[in-house]
């Protein structure tokens, strides 16, 4: 699996108090562990386990993943934007690595 | 009348087939109802034993999935989202799955909306379930049935 890659979707600005929506995709095979190779071997899980989502440092949305969520996992939600910041993301892998992507948005 | 060697044989060939028929229709049943059960056993250990009410949350999911490894899935809880009053968290089930958890969002008043969409796999034809805990500790549920064509278990 090559690095994963993150690609997120945000509006570059909105008005305050405005509910922004948001996507976001990660490229990662999520192996589930259910899969067997050609010699009958369990091929080991290795998923993205959670993935977070903060404003200007305050939790917005967290998502706790299981095996059951598709490779690439692909999440769209929305926030509240009161005042212009950066939303943080976070996808933690279950070989403990963080890959994490940053993106600004103007609040008018 | 005397029973034949022909008769007899025919006989014990039947019931012992019927028998084996029974005994691998046995397991067969037993998963299917493992299956279930263990959501079910999911779904009291997220609700803390309550029976959620059905309304507010809504599960959207296709009727028929064509690829079981990526099924888009949505929900949606009518909620303020405020401080006082806001979803907590929506957990994701599938009963016919080798594990009955998918997922769990968890919202805050930040949120805006309690909404999410993402993309599951379902191993076979089954429910989805989707379960919202409120912050004043009340608990919904919605559930579609999802026809799967072709299983997402990678196998």
């Amino acid at each position: 699996m090559a690095a994963p890659k993150p690609r997120v979707k945000i509006p570059k600005s909105a008005a305050a108090g405005e509910v922004v929506t948001i996507k976001t995709l990660i490229s990662h095979d999520m192996e589930s562990g259910q899969r067997k190779d050609k010699d009958g071997n369990v091929i080991p899980r290795q998923i993205i386990n959670k993935f977070t989502c903060e404003f200007n440092g305050k939790p917005v949305f967290t998502c706790d993943v299981e095996p059951a969520i598709s490779a690439n996992p692909y999440f769209e939600f929305t926030a509240k934007v009161m005042e212009s910041g950066t939303f943080k993301f976070a996808w933690v892998d279950d070989n403990g690595e963080t890959y994490t992507h940053e993106q600004a948005i103007e609040v008018k | 009348m005397q029973v034949t060697r022909r008769q007899a044989l025919g006989l014990s060939l039947g019931l012992s087939a019927g028998a084996l028929a029974i005994v691998a229709l046995g397991p067969g049943l037993n998963a299917a109802r493992a299956d279930e059960a263990a959501t079910d056993k999911s779904l009291m250990e997220l609700t803390g034993g309550k029976t959620p009410e059905m309304g507010k949350i809504t599960l959207n999911a296709p009727e028929i999935a064509e690829n079981g490894n990526t099924v888009p899935i949505s929900i949606s809880v009518d909620s303020e989202m405020t401080e006082s009053s806001y979803v907590e968290s929506v957990t994701l089930l599938a009963d016919g799955n080798p594990n009955p958890a998918v997922a769990t969002f968890h919202f805050s008043p930040m949120s805006g909306e309690a909404t999410a969409t993402t993309r599951m796999r379902l191993a076979k034809t089954q429910n989805v379930v989707a379960v919202a805990k409120m912050s004043d500790g009340s608990v919904f549920m919605d559930k579609k049935l999802v026809k799967v064509t072709i299983g997402g278990c990678g196998g």
